[in-house]
């Protein structure tokens, strides 16, 4: 019989909280995500100005700031356990599955995170409209948990890489197109004053999509960690 | 009792042949030292047994009771100690004690952290991050991780690396405490580390 008695849960907690306490000490992953996404969007809303821009450009627009932002630093929680050298006693430790949704997590904090100083921010910025808050809301969540469940095996599979910071937009990019295709098209309904209702398919879509990219993560991850 | 089998494994990277033909079995009270000059691949060989690298050829087989040992779990029956695996800087000892024991599935106590670390000389400073130890303090705090789970097989690469003194004979203790209920493998050039064990394995 192993030798473990704590169950998974515990396990992928315990990754978490190592991270998330690091991070708290080191702001490595968040300083990252943050200037990035208040510089672009500082240069785009004084570029563009508000001048009333609409639906189309506003949802591309913050899609594209929330796509560059979670680039700059969701490869950090591997690329950190590679550079530092720890990654060869977790990898001897811990359990394959318990370190992808221990990093899973982790990269939902740092995205829901940025997400929630960005938002507020691209609304005030922007002057978009307002009225539809909770259906965007809704859109966003889902977004949020699709950018995090597709990037985090990329970001363990790059990791491996020597090249790894390029590595990591350009190998995420054909995974996360359809993605952000579907959200900035449901964001851009949202922002026309349409109701949730009418954005269903696209939700039913983002639901089906978070579901099958962590299934399939959790299914190779274990042979992206360990070769 | 547990074994250990190592079958006509090989490595190669890419056209350069490391090792091969590599055959050994061990079992619970046996202890082995691979030697072997500079690049004889004796930390490969040691990566190839952990897992850590695919062989090129041959078979690790890790056995409790003639059962053959799946992947997760051999893991949870083994510990590694070497100079190029590293434990977290930014926390504390006691940190990085608390989070390998749960996350290797057990729950280990305030007192028995307290004794690890008083096994390793490093008692009084289990509040302090890694980032502030010494490299000899470090390669005894990887003790103290290493013996938190009791280990099946215990795998050693250049055992007293950065120790003093001092440091060196606690290992040659927790091989000696070791050397009876486990599986010791040391990969080393030093006389006093390959003396610790019953025979040797000499790479070319």
């Amino acid at each position: 019989m192993p030798k473990t008695s704590s169950g998974l849960l515990s396990r992928s907690l315990a990754v978490y909280f190592k991270d998330l306490r690091m991070e708290l000490r080191t702001k490595n992953a968040l300083n990252a995500i943050l200037m990035f996404g208040v510089t672009t969007l500082t240069v785009v809303s004084f570029s563009l100005g508000q001048s009333g821009l609409s639906p189309k450009l506003l949802s591309a627009l913050f899609w594209i700031i929330m796509f560059f932002s979670a680039m700059s630093g969701l490869a950090q929680t591997f690329i950190r356990e590679e550079e530092t050298g720890t990654s060869l006693i977790l990898n001897l430790t811990a359990e394959p599955n318990s370190i992808y949704i221990g990093k899973l997590l982790f990269n939902l904090t740092l995205l829901i995170t940025m997400t929630s100083i960005i938002t507020p921010m691209f609304f005030i910025f922007t002057d978009a409209p307002t009225e539809n808050i909770l259906p965007f809301v809704v859109i966003l969540t889902l977004g949020v948990f699709g950018l995090v469940s597709a990037t985090t095996l990329v970001a363990a599979i790059i990791s491996k890489a020597s090249v790894k910071g390029a590595l990591f937009a350009v190998v995420s990019f054909p995974i996360l197109m359809v993605l952000l295709m579907v959200l900035v098209g449901a964001t851009e309904k949202i922002l026309d004053n349409n109701s949730l209702s009418s954005v269903s398919s696209e939700i039913q879509f983002l639901i089906a999509y978070v579901v099958v990219m962590t299934t399939i993560s959790l299914l190779l991850f274990k042979f992206v960690w360990r070769e | 009792m547990y074994s250990l089998k190592v079958e006509d494994v090989g490595k190669r990277f890419g056209e350069r042949k490391v090792f091969s033909k590599i055959n050994f079995e061990l079992f619970t009270g046996d202890s082995i030292a691979i030697v072997g000059s500079n690049g004889s691949g004796k930390s490969t060989l040691l990566k190839v047994i952990l897992a850590l690298l695919t062989p090129s050829k041959g078979v690790v087989q890790y056995i409790e009771d003639q059962t053959v040992l799946s992947d997760d779990i051999f893991r949870s029956y083994i510990s590694f100690v070497s100079p190029y695996l590293n434990l977290y800087d930014h926390l504390t000892a006691e940190e990085n004690l608390i989070f390998f024991s749960t996350v290797a599935g057990f729950h280990v106590t305030g007192k028995e952290i307290n004794a690890l670390l008083e096994k390793v000389g490093l008692e009084g400073r289990g509040m302090d991050y890694v980032m502030g130890y010494s490299s000899g303090m470090k390669q005894r705090l990887k003790y103290a991780v290493a013996l938190l789970k009791k280990p099946e097989f215990l795998f050693l690469d250049e055992p007293t690396s950065n120790l003093d003194d001092d440091g060196k004979k606690i290992v040659f203790d927790i091989v000696e405490e070791y050397r009876s209920s486990s599986i010791i493998l040391i990969a080393t050039n030093e006389k006093e580390e390959y003396d610790l064990a019953k025979d040797i394995v000499r790479l070319t």
